[in-house]
């Protein structure tokens, strides 16, 4: 058993897992890891395989595509979720800027996650529904 | 006493331990001529495999008899447990020293083969001097020991993440931990309660099979196994007998719970657990709790001097080098290099936490030590054009450095300006794709998803891009037969094209 308290309190307060009760938080701090980067790491590499699903625990970072700053994220953020389930590989970098907290999850493990908590799958839906409202913005 | 070496003083390199990770790195670094000292609290060579695994077995195979020969550099790839020498005295020690009961030598050969290593190769370690406590003085590390201070500008910690931890729902008296387990008979005919559905949770729960009366293991999410992952991500099959018990209902309990509380009972505990899935609350009777919750590193007051951590084993933070991500001149070996994540392609993690992983990492991080802090030139041998496909394909297919850190560790090639071909030898992956670089080269790895058999990954870097090309698997793993060569040769047509048709080895 892995459980970080620190951890499971901090996703008791973000969106994506706002419907979950203790013991699936817990056990979802079991199943995803953790890791952490600093100043410039990539998180995600544009064009390159074999990405995870993230979500940040603390900190922030940039969404470069080829080499320019586009938009940033920040801690309740989650990222990488298009690649796993298109299986296709990014189509930015994630940059940390300084200290950058993230959970993961391989992408081959997101399906089973999210058919498993279907509340979370909602949530993540919501958010792409936000995106895409975006994208529509700026395109119109 | 008077002999002992590395005497309180300032040296240029410090490096702390004594376990495989320390042996193999100080063994490196005098191959390659550079001066440093070596302090261990331990009173012989060999960590950890001094006493652990608890039920005295390794975990990682050696496999006396292969299809290359023992000795041979791709022989490592069957034999996980041997430090890599140079000569061969010094090589595939362990097969010669297991008995030939299993091809999972015993705690006791393993921790022979190590000492046959330091006293083969004659290493010099100051024994029984313990490190205390540590400061910044200028460019210096300063480390208090039992022996009195030592300075150096840059220190290499090897002290293995092997301090049981475990969370505060079982900070209660009476609870064991890995490594305060009583003999295995003094559990017969009780009730056990494994906290912890990992390697050590399981291989203590098959320990106790022929003498506990039950046993429960139980931690909020589902026991991953090896064999399904097709990584070292999981129970090993060493350890599955227990999930077999309970998968045929034999006794065996394994439970996706969270532990509630746990409470005394008479002479043993109550534990309440209750279910993530389904909310269900259930309480066990039991006469032992033991906590395999996981290990931290010994850092002491690391942190303090501003080494960055992570997760609950609190390992540091890493460059792709082990060097600390917040701290410059304090660097990691051993098994705390698995800090220095990598690519983790398909989240899959580097085998850095074991002997088979890091033994390479060792000897990449003494070269670059040598390189980047004592001046040493390069080791760059030029190549001919025609020479590049079949090294890299013969990497692929026997390269031990690859098999054993998968997306991890590469062979990498360097084209200069001037086309000219260098062999730059094994590097970080995540150096070769994430350190940009101002010269186009190529890098090769073994890669693994998970679920397919493993193939070869080429990362083509030309003007500045970076482009990654996926090669086919080959059911025999072979990789060096005529479509890869001519799969390769297309890939690299760009960035080689400029490179001299000829050019004199040397």
């Amino acid at each position: 058993m892995d459980v970080r308290d620190d951890v499971v309190d901090i996703l008791a307060g973000f969106a994506l897992f706002a419907d979950l009760s203790t013991p699936q938080l817990e056990s979802l701090v079991e199943t995803f890891g953790e890791e952490t980067y600093v100043e410039g790491d990539r998180v995600l590499r544009q064009g390159l395989t074999g990405s995870s699903f993230y979500v940040i625990l603390d900190g922030s970072a940039s969404i470069r595509v080829d080499g320019v700053d586009r938009a940033s994220l920040r801690a309740g953020d989650y990222f990488g979720e298009i690649s796993c389930l298109l299986g296709v590989p990014p189509t930015a970098d994630i940059v940390a800027r300084g200290t950058l907290r993230c959970l993961v999850l391989p992408a081959q493990e997101l399906e089973s996650f999210l058919v498993g908590h279907p509340q979370v799958m909602y949530r993540l839906l919501q958010g792409e529904a936000r995106k895409v409202r975006t994208t529509t913005r700026w395109l119109s | 006493m008077t002999d002992r070496p590395f005497p309180p003083a300032r040296y240029s390199l410090l490096v702390v331990g004594s376990g495989p990770g320390a042996l193999q790195l100080t063994y490196s670094l005098r191959r390659l001529g550079v001066e440093h000292a070596v302090i261990s609290q331990d009173s012989e060579p060999g960590g950890m495999f001094r006493r652990w695994p608890i039920f005295q077995r390794m975990l990682s195979w050696t496999k006396p008899y292969a299809n290359h020969e023992r000795g041979s550099t791709a022989y490592e790839r069957y034999d996980w447990n041997s430090l890599l020498g140079d000569d061969d005295a010094s090589r595939a020690i362990m097969p010669r020293i297991m008995d030939g009961t299993s091809y999972f030598p015993s705690r006791p050969e393993m921790q022979r083969g190590l000492e046959a290593f330091a006293t083969g190769t004659g290493l010099q370690i100051r024994y029984e001097c313990r490190w205390e406590s540590t400061r910044k003085d200028g460019d210096d590390f300063v480390l208090t020991t039992s022996d009195g201070e030592y300075r150096a500008p840059c220190v290499v910690f090897a002290v293995g993440i092997a301090e049981p931890w475990k969370p505060s729902v079982l900070d209660i008296e009476g609870v064991q931990q890995y490594g305060q387990l009583r003999p295995a008979e003094q559990y017969a005919d009780k009730r056990v309660f494994i906290v912890g559905k990992q390697n050590s949770g399981f291989e203590i729960a098959s320990g106790l099979l022929p003498w506990a009366r039950q046993i429960v293991l139980a931690s909020p999410s589902s026991a991953k196994l090896s064999v399904d992952t097709r990584t070292l991500v999981g129970v090993r099959a060493r350890y599955v007998q227990p999930y077999e018990d309970w998968a045929l209902a034999g006794g065996v309990v394994i439970l996706d719970a969270s532990i509630e509380r746990v409470e005394p009972s008479g002479a043993g505990y109550a534990v309440h657990t209750k279910s993530p899935a389904d909310g269900r609350q259930l309480m066990f009777d039991v006469d032992d709790v033991i906590a395999a919750t996981g290990f931290v590193s010994p850092l002491q007051d690391l942190p303090q001097v501003g080494v960055a951590t992570f997760g609950q084993s609190r390992i540091p933070t890493q460059t792709p080098f082990w060097e600390s991500a917040t701290v410059r001149g304090i660097y990691f070996a051993g098994t705390i290099m698995q800090g220095s994540q990598g690519m983790r392609k398909h989240g899959i993690p580097s085998n850095s936490g074991a002997v088979q992983g890091y033994r390479y990492n060792a000897r990449v991080l003494a070269r670059h030590l040598a390189e980047e802090r004592f001046g040493h030139k390069p080791e760059q041998r030029r190549l001919r054009s025609e020479e590049v496909v079949p090294l890299l394909l013969s990497e692929a297919s026997r390269g031990p450095e690859l098999w054993h850190q998968r997306s991890y560790l590469a062979r990498v090639i360097g084209v200069g300006s001037d086309g000219g071909i260098t062999d730059e030898g094994i590097k970080p992956l995540a150096h070769f794709v994430d350190g940009g670089g101002e010269h186009d080269g190529v890098a090769i790895t073994l890669e693994a998803n998970g679920k397919d058999d493993p193939y070869p990954a080429v990362y083509v870097r030309a003007g500045g891009r970076l482009v990654e090309h996926l090669m086919g698997s080959h059911p025999l793993l072979d990789f060096e037969g005529p479509e890869y060569q001519s799969e390769l040769s297309g890939v690299l047509s760009g960035v080689l094209g400029r490179a001299p048709a000829t050019r004199s080895a040397q």
